[in-house]
């Protein structure tokens, strides 16, 4: 560990530390150690600073005004939009809209998509490792137009079954929705392979990027996506704001998802012609301190760079692993060849709860339950998992104090 | 002893505990001391919603008294649960349905009783003053 230090780390670790305040706190007597990344992530100053100047210098709503604050708002705003376009390489800004986050993301596409697209006796697929929220909005749309929703399973270490995804793919599915990296099992799912394969078929891809957007580079252009969904404050944002990016060619034909001001173009009580993309789907003040909060973690994030991000993170996991797995009765949850962030375990056959109720006592944060997943925990038969979730800002000693806690924890419990 | 009386002593013998390790240990002990529901009646009926850990209770009436019995699949949970029994068990249910639980907060566990916290000890507590507000209910209908 010591000599990973010097070598191989692409950044100063105690700079970007000293960079988010709320890792310089403590928890029951004990310095944080914030191993819940995959929940939400922390703030860095530049951040909080941005929203201190969004409400001191310049607040005022965005699009309408022809005033001096409303100009800078409304700069501040589709800058933030500039910012998410080249983020994810997006050809163009009018494909970048801005949501709450990644589950009013999906609902938007599912309920927009399927008033355009989905008909009786269609399919929508998505994939045995979702998050209910790339669950229940195609529950609901497949209920409301008579059609059904299919699953690719996966097998025992957390990876998804492609000989049987090969099977669902028929001329009667509309949509495939899957997540790039799984939040419970850590899963990188080869997202490339799968988007290939659906596009033979002239079926799109929907990709729940909440738990890759801050661990891996994302290229649109590249994967040639058809649609990417993920939240502002999974990648050091403020919560409330996400992204959906969604190829022009789809979004032209599809219907806008909620009416209100910003989304017209002329409205009479007869008749509402819609704005243009990306308007036609932003209806009402949107939520401007998000985006200029989002504006600043996004460029924060590129000037440390994705690659030494997952430079660092690739080694930070594997010496979790190989610290965790010295642990008698550890087992994790999810061996998938290709992982990232989240690390699920369980220790023996002490719960999950009782486990995170100790660490918590001891400083450190870790998630302990389903973590919105249950059909995953049906499938390994479990009722939940600690999740250890991760993020460029953590060190090797704050691993070795995840070990040392669960040592403890598990003598107090077994 | 009343139900004040033991939440009394509860917070004294916490009171000793410098270290929330040892505030736990102590917690985990306690669990061991619950009186352990029948296994005829760990069935869903009896397990308290709103927990993250599971949580099943049995109540019933002798003498005019409430007597609770219980079960948990986590450790610390099945403590609280023991000290919560150890509280309200055995006594009149009207003196259980009017009783105020002041003691978890006193011993520093008052986030247990979070709503939002989905571990039950708050659901917990409603089903066994539930359990009372129903003995009381079939008593006056008995003397009526």
């Amino acid at each position: 560990m010591e000599k990973l230090k010097s070598i191989d780390i692409p950044f100063d670790i105690h700079k970007i530390r000293a960079e988010f305040p709320i890792l310089q706190t403590e928890v029951h007597g004990h310095p944080l150690v914030y191993l819940d990344n995959a929940a939400t992530t922390q703030k860095p100053q530049v951040v909080i600073d941005s929203l201190v100047e969004y409400y001191t210098q310049y607040n005022s709503n965005v699009h309408r005004g022809v005033h001096h604050l409303s100009q800078l708002a409304t700069d501040g705003f589709e800058a933030a939009r500039r910012t998410a376009q080249q983020y994810i390489n997006a050809g163009s800004e009018s494909e970048i809209i801005f949501t709450k986050g990644t589950t009013d993301g999906i609902n938007l596409v599912a309920q927009s998509f399927a008033k355009a697209f989905l008909k009786p006796g269609d399919s929508i697929i998505i994939s045995a490792m979702e998050h209910h929220s790339n669950i229940v909005p195609w529950q609901i749309v497949c209920q409301q137009y008579g059609a059904e929703l299919k699953v690719i399973p996966m097998d025992e270490n957390g990876e998804l079954i492609l000989s049987e995804y090969d099977k669902l793919l028929n001329d009667r599915v509309r949509l495939v929705s899957l997540p790039y990296v799984s939040n419970s099992l850590g899963t990188v799912n080869p997202v490339d392979l799968i988007i290939e394969k659906a596009h033979k078929s002239d079926i799109p891809v929907l990709l729940d990027s909440a738990q890759a957007i801050q661990h891996l580079p994302i290229d649109v252009q590249k994967l040639d996506v058809d649609f990417l969904v993920f939240s502002s404050h999974k990648v050091f944002g403020p919560t409330g704001m996400g992204i959906l990016y969604g190829k022009e060619k789809w979004l032209d034909l599809m219907p806008p998802y909620q009416g209100g001001g910003e989304m017209i173009k002329t409205v009479t009580f007869e008749k509402t012609t819609y704005n243009e993309l990306p308007f036609k789907f932003e209806a009402g003040t949107p939520h401007i301190e998000g985006a200029i909060g989002l504006d600043a973690a996004l460029k924060y994030t590129q000037s440390i760079g994705l690659e030494n991000i997952q430079k660092y993170e690739a080694l930070l996991y594997q010496y979790a692993i190989e610290q965790l797995s010295t642990i008698d009765s550890l087992r994790f949850i999810g061996q998938a060849k290709h992982r990232a962030g989240a690390v699920s375990m369980m220790v023996g056959d002490i719960h999950p709860f009782d486990m995170g109720e100790i660490l918590d006592k001891l400083g450190i944060a870790v998630r302990t339950g389903h973590h919105c997943t249950e059909p995953v925990m049906n499938f390994f038969k479990i009722p939940g998992t600690i999740r250890a979730s991760f993020s460029f800002y953590n060190t090797f000693e704050e691993v070795d104090r995840l070990v040392t806690g669960i040592k403890r924890a598990k003598a107090m419990l077994s | 002893m009343n139900i004040d009386q033991t939440q009394a002593e509860i917070v004294d013998d916490f009171s000793f505990f410098e270290d929330w390790m040892d505030k736990y240990e102590y917690i985990i002990q306690l669990g061991k001391e619950l009186p352990i529901i029948d296994a005829a009646y760990k069935t869903p009926e009896h397990l308290i919603k709103g927990c993250q850990s599971q949580v099943w209770m049995h109540a019933e009436e002798k003498d005019g008294k409430v007597y609770f019995t219980a079960d948990s699949d986590a450790l610390i949970t099945k403590g609280l649960v023991s000290l919560v029994i150890k509280v309200l068990s055995g006594h009149p249910a009207a003196e259980i349905a009017q009783s105020e639980l002041t003691f978890i907060e006193k011993i520093g566990l008052k986030s247990h009783l979070s709503p939002t916290r989905s571990n039950g000890l708050l659901s917990m507590v409603k089903q066994m003053k539930l359990y009372a507000y129903t003995y009381m209910a079939q008593q006056q209908l008995k003397s009526q």
